[in-house]
């Protein structure tokens, strides 16, 4: 039997946070430029932005991170979703999340998304004041 | 005047509007003429979704609006009003609606035949034209992405090469 196809991930955010984003995860868990492609909204329409994450997402399992629940990056990235049943958005992006989805591509995207949203939110933490 | 900005942006409602210029003039409605969103009801609730809770918001064809802006510009309500694209600006202000408006450029980006002015303004000969009928129609028109940035006077953005 074949494995699956190792699910894509696309970091889609404002300005160049998804390159530094992209590049920090690069240099924490050396991985390949493949695991995790950053798209940035610079200069870039609507359309443009939904026509890049088109052509990079393909046909197969794909999560698209974003910064933002709303603005124009989730709202390009929602439509980007909205006639594949393989295609999810992840809001509120943080490294922790990017780091757990590098190691964990091959799980199927019903069990991957809850995980990343969950190591997401678990990795909010503060200190108390003096440090703790 | 309660209509307190008249802005074009290919993005519509988004972050710079919501929160940069939604923090200096404090609107509780935007008013979002687009002929294709006014008939579309789920991409309506993707573009509300970057609302704060309880803002008003409006979608409305070219034609509705303007039958509605001469109420939005004179009722209580301050607003925010977005267009897509030139063409439904000047539409707009095809029977005078715009005549005492300052139009802001906010967002018109890169596309095939356009070249870049400012970093959020591209522009293609046809754009031109367009902001040069807006500019015949309307009190002021410049570009500014966000009320802290300098306003770039409609000459300016009219320069090429």
């Amino acid at each position: 039997m074949s494995e699956p196809e190792p699910v894509k991930g696309i970091l889609l955010a404002h300005g160049s946070m998804a390159r530094g984003m992209a590049d920090a995860i690069r240099r924490i868990a050396g991985v390949g430029e493949e695991a995790l492609i950053p798209l940035s909204n610079d200069g870039k329409g609507p359309d443009e932005i939904l026509q890049e994450l088109d052509q990079i997402a393909g046909e197969g399992p794909v999560v698209i991170f974003t910064d933002l629940f709303t603005g124009s990056c989730a709202l390009t990235a929602r439509k980007a979703c909205f006639e594949s049943g393989a295609r999810v958005v992840v809001f509120g992006t943080n490294l922790p999340m990017l780091l757990d989805f590098v190691f964990h591509r091959g799980l199927p995207l019903d069990e991957l998304v809850p995980r990343l949203v969950s190591r997401g939110r678990e990795a909010v933490q503060s200190a108390p004041p003096g440090g703790g | 005047m309660s209509i307190l900005l008249y802005r074009i942006d290919e993005r519509l409602i988004h972050g710079q509007v919501v929160i940069g210029w939604g923090a200096e003039l404090r609107p509780s409605r935007f008013i979002v003429v687009d002929d294709e969103l006014a008939g579309s009801e789920w991409e309506q609730e993707l573009y509300s979704l970057g609302l704060p809770s309880g803002m008003e918001v409006v979608y409305a064809t070219v034609r509705d609006a303007l039958a509605g802006l001469p109420g939005w510009a004179s009722d209580e309500t301050p607003s925010i009003l977005l267009t897509r694209d030139i063409e439904s600006m000047v539409a707009l202000g095809a029977e005078g609606g715009l005549e005492e408006v300052a139009v802001n450029v906010g967002g018109i980006h890169h596309a095939p035949g356009r070249s870049d002015v400012l970093s959020y303004v591209y522009l293609s000969d046809q754009d031109r034209e367009g902001l040069e009928a807006l500019d015949r129609i309307a009190g002021e028109v410049s570009a500014r992405d966000l009320p802290a940035s300098p306003k770039v006077p409609l000459q300016s953005l009219l320069k090429t090469g």
